[in-house]
C-alpha cells in the first residue's frame, strides 16, 4: 500500500508525468469552470434576489467573495507545495508553488478591486479601512514579497528554496496578521455594514454564491495546470520528450 | 565512540561576544540607527504641524513605525559583512547547530541597534508631548515587540544576503510580517495615553516574543543554507 | 560472508562520494562522479576554470547542497552525521573568514569557539600562540587583522589547521597570497598531515612538488567537451 503510494508519489514529481497528466484533466478543468462560472456568474448578477439594506450594489460579492476565498487557499498551497519541494526536492512542487505566487497575487487585487468598488455605493469612499480589506492588502503584500524575491534569484533552484520558505514564513503568520488585524479593526471603528452577513442567506442567493465559489476554485486550478505546463516546457527543453512533443506537434 | 559535543551555550556566547566587540570596534555602526531613529521622529513635527494634541495622538504610532524602520535599516548588515568575509562559511560548517549561531548572532545585533534606540525613547517620547505613564509603556512594549521585528527581518537578511540588492527586497518581505507587532505595540501605547487597560496587549507581545525567538531562527538558519548553497 | 571488525574499519574511507551529479544553469558540471578519500590521501582536484572545482569542494565539505547522488562520511550517509562531519574537517576558501577588526589571536579564539573546541581557558590561548608560531605570524598576536598584509591574513587563516588536530583538510585554493617560502612550508605541512593519519582534499593551479605516488588525482572538465 505504502509502496504504492511513494511509487505514484514519485511518478508524479516528474514533470514528464505531470505534464501528460494534465493534458488529459486540462479539458476537464475547463468544462467545469465553464459550467460553473458563466451561469452562477449570470444567475448571481442577472437573477438573484435584491438585497434589502445593500440595493443591487451587494451583487458584486459574487465575484469578490470567491476571489478572497482563493486568494487565500492560493497562498495556503504556495506554502504546502514549496514544503514538498523543500523537504522531498519534488521538482514539480516547486514549479506550482512557483506558479501560485502571480496567480494568487491576481486573485487578491481583484478581491481589493471589487471590494473598493462596492465601497463607492455602500460607504461613499474609494476605500475603507475595513478588517477584511486591510487583511487582504497584506495577503497581497506577502504574495508580492514571494513574486519579488522569487524574480531576485538567478538560479531557479535557489529561488524555489528560498520563495518555499518565505512562504512557509508567511503560512504560519497569515493567521496571527488576520487575528490582530480583526481586533485592531474592532478597536478603532465599530463594526459597520458587512459585505456578507453569511448567517441568513436564501437560497437563491446561496446557490450562485456557491457555484462561484467552486468555479473560481476551477478557474484557479486551470490557471495554475497552464502557467506549470509552460514552466515545465521552459525547464525541460533539452529533455528528450520534449523535443519530441514539439517535433510531432 | 560516541563523539562529545559542547555545550550549546559556548557557540551562542562566542559569537555574540565576537560581534559585540567588532562592533565596539566600528562605532558607526552603533549611533547610525539612533541617529535615523530621532531624525525620523524630528521630521513629523515639521510634516504635521507642532500642536501638542496631534502630536501626542499620533506620538505612538509615530515611535513605533520609526523603530521599524530602523530596525529594517540595520538588519541588512546583519549577516552581509559575514557573507562578504566567508565568516558565514565557517559559521554554517560549525558543528553547533546553527539555529544556536543565528540567535547569538542577532542577539548581539539587538543589544548593539536597538537598545540603543530603546534608551533614546523616553526623551522622543517627551518631544512628542506623551506624559511618563505612557512613555513607561512605550518602552515595555519597546522591549517585547522589538526582538520580534528582528526575528523577522533577520529572515529577510539571510534570504537576500547572498543577492546584490538586499536592501530594498528586505523591506518588501519583512514588512507585511511585522503588521501584528505594530498593532499590538501601538494599541498598547495609546490604551495607555488614554488610560485604559493594556496588559492584554502586553500579553500578546510577548507571546509574539517567544513564539518568533523559538522558531524564527530555524527559518533564519535553513535561509542562509539556501543563500550560501545558491 | 562475514567481515571482521578490524578489517571494516581498515576499508571504510573517511569520506565518499557516489555517482555525484551537478549541474549549473542547464550544463553539467560533473555526472557520476565517485571517489573515496582514505586517511593517508592527498587528492588533488584539477580542471581549467569553470569546470566546477570550487563546485565540488564546496559539496564536499558540506555548503553546497545543489548536487544529486550521495555523500558518506566514515561509511555512514552524510546527512546522518553533520555534526561529526563539521567536528572532523576544516574547510579554508577562498574568503578566509578572518574578521577585520579583531586581531589574529581574537580570531582563532572565535573560530575555535564555534567549533566547540575541548580548549578552554589558558590551554586555548597556548594552543593559539603556538598555531600563531607554526605560520610565522610571532609577534603579530595583537594587532588587528587590517593592518597585516594579505599574504599575513591567509596565514592567519591557515593558523586555524594547527589549533586542534582535525582529520580531514578541505582546501580550495591554499596557495593564493602566499611568498615562495611559505608555499614550501605549506607543502611540507600537508605532506606530514598526510603521513600521520590526515586526508587532504585541495585544489590549486600551483604546480605541487608533492611526491606524485601520494598524489590522487581528480580530473573535471572532461565532460564538458562531448557535449
Amino acid at each position: 500500500m505504502f509502496e504504492t503510494i511513494k511509487l505514484y508519489y514519485h511518478k508524479f514529481g516528474t514533470p514528464k508525468f505531470f505534464y501528460e497528466l494534465t493534458s488529459k484533466m486540462l479539458p476537464w478543468l475547463i468544462g467545469f469552470t465553464v459550467v460553473l462560472l458563466i451561469p452562477g456568474v449570470i444567475l448571481g448578477l442577472g437573477f438573484a434576489p435584491m438585497d434589502e439594506e445593500q440595493g443591487h450594489s451587494y451583487r458584486i460579492m459574487f465575484i469578490h467573495v470567491p476571489a478572497a476565498s482563493v486568494a487565500m487557499s492560493a497562498y495556503v498551497m504556495m506554502a504546502v507545495a514549496g514544503a514538498v519541494g523543500l523537504i522531498w526536492k519534488m521538482k514539480m512542487a516547486e514549479i506550482v508553488a512557483k506558479c501560485c505566487a502571480p496567480i494568487g497575487a491576481s486573485f487578491a487585487l481583484l478581491c481589493l478591486l471589487t471590494g473598493s468598488i462596492w465601497g463607492k455605493p455602500t460607504w461613499g469612499t474609494w476605500w475603507v479601512w475595513d478588517a477584511r480589506l486591510t487583511s487582504m492588502l497584506v495577503l497581497l503584500f506577502l504574495f508580492m514579497g514571494v513574486v519579488a524575491l522569487n524574480n531576485a534569484f538567478e538560479s531557479a533552484q535557489s529561488a524555489a528554496k528560498a520563495t518555499a520558505l518565505l512562504s512557509i514564513v508567511g503560512v504560519v503568520n497569515l493567521p496571527i496578521i488576520k487575528y490582530s488585524v480583526e481586533w485592531w479593526n474592532t478597536l478603532h471603528q465599530p463594526a459597520s455594514i458587512k459585505l456578507t452577513e453569511g448567517a441568513s442567506m436564501p437560497a437563491e442567493m446561496l446557490t450562485p454564491l456557491l457555484m462561484c465559489i467552486f468555479g473560481f476554485y476551477f478557474l484557479f486550478s486551470v490557471l495554475v495546470v497552464v502557467a506549470s505546463r509552460a514552466e515545465v516546457l521552459e525547464r525541460e527543453q533539452r529533455s528528450k520528450w520534449v523535443k519530441q512533443l514539439v517535433m510531432v506537434e | 565512540m560516541e563523539p562529545v559535543y559542547p555545550p550549546l551555550r559556548q557557540g551562542l556566547l562566542a559569537i555574540f561576544k565576537r560581534d559585540l566587540i567588532i562592533a565596539f570596534r566600528q562605532r558607526s555602526d552603533l549611533v547610525n540607527p539612533v541617529f535615523f531613529f530621532i531624525m525620523v521622529i524630528t521630521l513629523f513635527p515639521l510634516g504635521v504641524g507642532p500642536e501638542p494634541e496631534i502630536l501626542s495622538r499620533i506620538g505612538p504610532g509615530v515611535l513605533w513605525i520609526a523603530a521599524l524602520l530602523s530596525t529594517l535599516l540595520s538588519v541588512d548588515s546583519l549577516f552581509r559583512q559575514d557573507y562578504d568575509d566567508g565568516s558565514l562559511e565557517v559559521l554554517l560548517l560549525s558543528p553547533q547547530p546553527l539555529f544556536i549561531i543565528v540567535l547569538g548572532k542577532i542577539m548581539a545585533h539587538w543589544c548593539i541597534t536597538t537598545v540603543p534606540l530603546i534608551l533614546v525613547s523616553p526623551l522622543l517620547g517627551v518631544m512628542l508631548f506623551l506624559d511618563t505613564e505612557t512613555i513607561k509603556v512605550l518602552i515595555v512594549t519597546l522591549l517585547l515587540g522589538t526582538p520580534v521585528l528582528s526575528m523577522i527581518s533577520a529572515i529577510g537578511a539571510a534570504l537576500t544576503v547572498g543577492l546584490r540588492k538586499g536592501g530594498v527586497l528586505i523591506a518588501v518581505i519583512a514588512l507585511p510580517l511585522y503588521v501584528p507587532v505594530l498593532i499590538f505595540g501601538t494599541s498598547a501605547v495609546e490604551a495607555a495615553s488614554m488610560s485604559l487597560a493594556f496588559s492584554g496587549q502586553l500579553a500578546y507581545l510577548a507571546a509574539l516574543a517567544i513564539f518568533s525567538i523559538t522558531l524564527a531562527p530555524f527559518a533564519i538558519a535553513a535561509g542562509l543554507r539556501i543563500s550560501v548553497s545558491g | 560472508m562475514l567481515e571482521t571488525g578490524a578489517e571494516t574499519q581498515a576499508i571504510v574511507p573517511l569520506l565518499e562520494t557516489k555517482s555525484l551529479l551537478c549541474e549549473r544553469d542547464d550544463r553539467v558540471l560533473f555526472e557520476g562522479l565517485s571517489f573515496a578519500i582514505h586517511a593517508g590521501d592527498i587528492t588533488q582536484v584539477e580542471g581549467p576554470n569553470g569546470s566546477g572545482k570550487t563546485t565540488l569542494i564546496r559539496i564536499l565539505c558540506g555548503l553546497s547542497t545543489a548536487y544529486e547522488g550521495n555523500l558518506f562520511w566514515r561509511g555512514k550517509p552524510m546527512n546522518r552525521c553533520r555534526e561529526q562531519f563539521c567536528q572532523q574537517h576544516i574547510y579554508f576558501g577562498h574568503l578566509t573568514g578572518i574578521k577585520a577588526p579583531l586581531s589574529a589571536e581574537e580570531n582563532l579564539r572565535w573560530m575555535a569557539q564555534c567549533r566547540g573546541s575541548s580548549l578552554k581557558g589558558l590551554a586555548l590561548d597556548h594552543a593559539v600562540d603556538q598555531a600563531l608560531a607554526k605560520v610565522g605570524l610571532r609577534g603579530f598576536e595583537d594587532a588587528p587583522v587590517y593592518t597585516l598584509s594579505a599574504g599575513q591574513k591567509r596565514r592567519v587563516a591557515l593558523a586555524r589547521l594547527f589549533l586542534e588536530p582535525v582529520p580531514l583538510w578541505v582546501l580550495d585554493e591554499p596557495f593564493t597570497a602566499i611568498d615562495k617560502h611559505g608555499v614550501a612550508e605549506l607543502e611540507a605541512i600537508i605532506e606530514q598531515h598526510a603521513k600521520q593519519g590526515g586526508a587532504v582534499v585541495l585544489t590549486t593551479h600551483h604546480e605541487l612538488s608533492i611526491d606524485p605516488s601520494h598524489l590522487k588525482i581528480i580530473r573535471l572538465g572532461d565532460a564538458r567537451e562531448g557535449v
